[in-house]
């Protein structure tokens, strides 16, 4: 029993391996995006934002050293932005309704979905990571590795926020609202590109949104992690948040509850 | 006319649908649905565009849950035993369902990987589907590449691997020229011929039925007549099925032409 479990989520994975191999220019753009943040974006604010000793460094550090765990996680935002907009194409195009006749439990099958979504995602934000690397950006060896199960946690929790997303927006040109209303307040009301005291001198409010802010959540644990550091409040903030996301899609994606219905109405 | 309700599980008819009712919103899409089907039997569910087949077909394959009735699928209810039910059952939608980028064989072992077969188990079995499906040569071609009856066959290859003992086919030749058309048809009459599978073939067109199969006419949401081809004319008092359902749907039945395609 546990077998058939394991291949379902090999199959889920090796078809999302698959498509993603099939679209190129998806990889090509999702390593695009945090690059040229990176090259230019983080060139020219360097003498304008000036960042002091705060953990998890031990040193002054560059404005491209800051912002670097902040654009890993961008990447896993617009993976988990990028497999909610797959899933609803695929709602459109039937192939969803494969999946979710298969026997094995929903929520089960969504978990799956998610875990292929990070997969996919965990991969780009190590390639990112290695071209930073050439760019100067180089953390401590260790943190390579110390990063990874940050990145699955976070990766997950983003993944479940598309899942969620996705069981709402009813049709892909709705899409274009997502990025408006979820992934720009998201990564600008985050520590992604100013830590959260700069923030808080222009604005106590805002600071407060942006520590409860779940995407703050997950580049502070991805920054800790590649210095070789835990941040306790961050991965307890971002497990929080994960369950909270994973439980509302598949609530939305229960047949009893009826989103799926009214969606399709009428068959 | 429904076969017995209480047979014991062993006899279970294939698929035993019981005063299935469903409404969106305050539009009622079924309105107290009862009719089986048993194993081995070709059934043709048949019904103008709108009159709530697909409707039907998403309660069955639990897209939709169905709130009240009971929908049985070999004496497992698809409400309380999902997993039972929706592994005795392969189903083709109207709906294209393959990934157009993805070739035959790994169409069809994701859908393998779905129903929890192992890999090595699914490999020999996809070989023997393909080739009684006459697409052997086609296995590793993109679905893209293929015409529109090769790909209906993919899908009714597809929806045997994991040995259903139900098919249900929601109008599966849509868009078909003559030749693949009856090539489905045959097909699917052989599967409920050798192998005893119980298929419900949903179509609103009356040539695809034929003299000897089950019929069960749906219109606004209501089963008319269900029965054999025969006791369905006979009692409606015309000469043929197309006469017959004139006269149960009426001349001026609606014809909301396209209406309730997803």
């Amino acid at each position: 029993m546990i077998a058939a479990y394991l291949h379902c989520l090999r199959g889920i994975i090796v078809r999302e391996g698959l498509r993603f191999v099939h679209q190129r220019e998806r990889f090509v753009s999702a390593l695009v995006r945090p690059l040229v943040w990176l090259f230019i974006f983080a060139a020219g604010f360097r003498a304008v934002l000036g960042v002091s000793v705060m953990p998890p460094y031990d040193t002054y550090v560059l404005y491209e050293v800051y912002i670097v765990p902040g654009l890993v996680a961008m990447i896993q935002l617009f993976n988990g932005m990028q497999s909610s907009l797959s899933i609803v194409y695929d709602r459109e195009m039937g192939s969803m309704k494969t999946l979710l006749i298969s026997p094995l439990p929903r929520w089960y099958l969504l978990v799956c979905k998610l875990l292929a979504g990070v997969t996919v995602s965990v991969l780009q934000a190590y390639v990112f990571l290695a071209v930073a690397w050439f760019w100067g950006v180089q953390p401590p060896l260790l943190g390579y590795l110390a990063v990874l199960p940050a990145l699955i946690l976070s990766g997950l929790m983003l993944g479940a926020l598309g899942l969620l997303l996705s069981s709402f927006i009813k049709q892909l040109e709705n899409f274009a609202g997502v990025m408006n209303f979820v992934i720009f307040p998201m990564f600008f009301a985050s520590s992604a590109l100013y830590p959260l005291w700069r923030v808080r001198e222009s604005s106590p409010l805002l600071a407060d949104i942006c520590a409860v802010n779940p995407f703050t959540q997950a580049v502070e644990l991805i920054r800790f992690a590649l210095y070789g550091q835990f941040d306790l409040v961050a991965c307890l903030g971002l497990a929080g948040y994960l369950v909270l996301f994973l439980a509302c899609a598949i609530i939305g994606y229960d047949p009893a509850r009826g989103l799926m219905e009214r969606r399709g109405a009428p068959g | 006319m429904n076969a017995p309700a209480n047979e014991p599980a062993a006899g279970a008819p294939a698929l035993a649908v019981s005063d299935l009712s469903h409404a969106f919103g305050k539009a009622k899409a079924l309105d107290g649905v009862s009719f089986s089907v048993p194993a081995g039997r070709f059934a043709a569910l048949l019904g103008q565009n709108g009159a709530g087949k697909t409707t039907l077909f998403s309660l069955i394959t639990r897209l939709y849950n169905n709130r009240s009735g009971s929908i049985r699928v070999y004496g497992a209810d698809v409400r309380q035993q999902p997993s039972v039910a929706l592994a005795q059952m392969g189903v083709v939608f109207q709906q294209r369902t393959l990934d157009l980028d993805l070739s035959v064989v790994q169409n069809l072992s994701y859908h393998a990987a779905l129903h929890g077969i192992a890999p090595g188990v699914a490999r020999p079995r996809i070989a023997e589907a393909l080739a009684r499906a006459g697409l052997d040569d086609k296995a590793r071609q993109k679905i893209r590449t293929l015409s529109g009856g090769q790909i209906r066959r993919v899908e009714i290859a597809r929806a045997l691997i994991h040995r259903p003992r139900l098919l249900l086919l929601d109008e599966p030749t849509v868009g078909l020229d003559i030749g693949s058309r009856q090539d489905i048809l045959d097909h699917a009459r052989l599967l409920c011929r050798e192998e005893g599978i119980g298929l419900l073939w949903a179509t609103h067109l009356i040539d695809e039925i034929a003299d000897g199969d089950q019929v069960i006419i749906l219109h606004r949401g209501r089963v008319l007549a269900d029965g054999t081809v025969e006791d369905v004319v006979r009692q409606s008092g015309a000469d043929n099925l197309r006469d017959a359902f004139t006269r149960m749907t009426g001349p001026t039945g609606p014809r909301t032409a396209g209406g309730g395609k997803p």
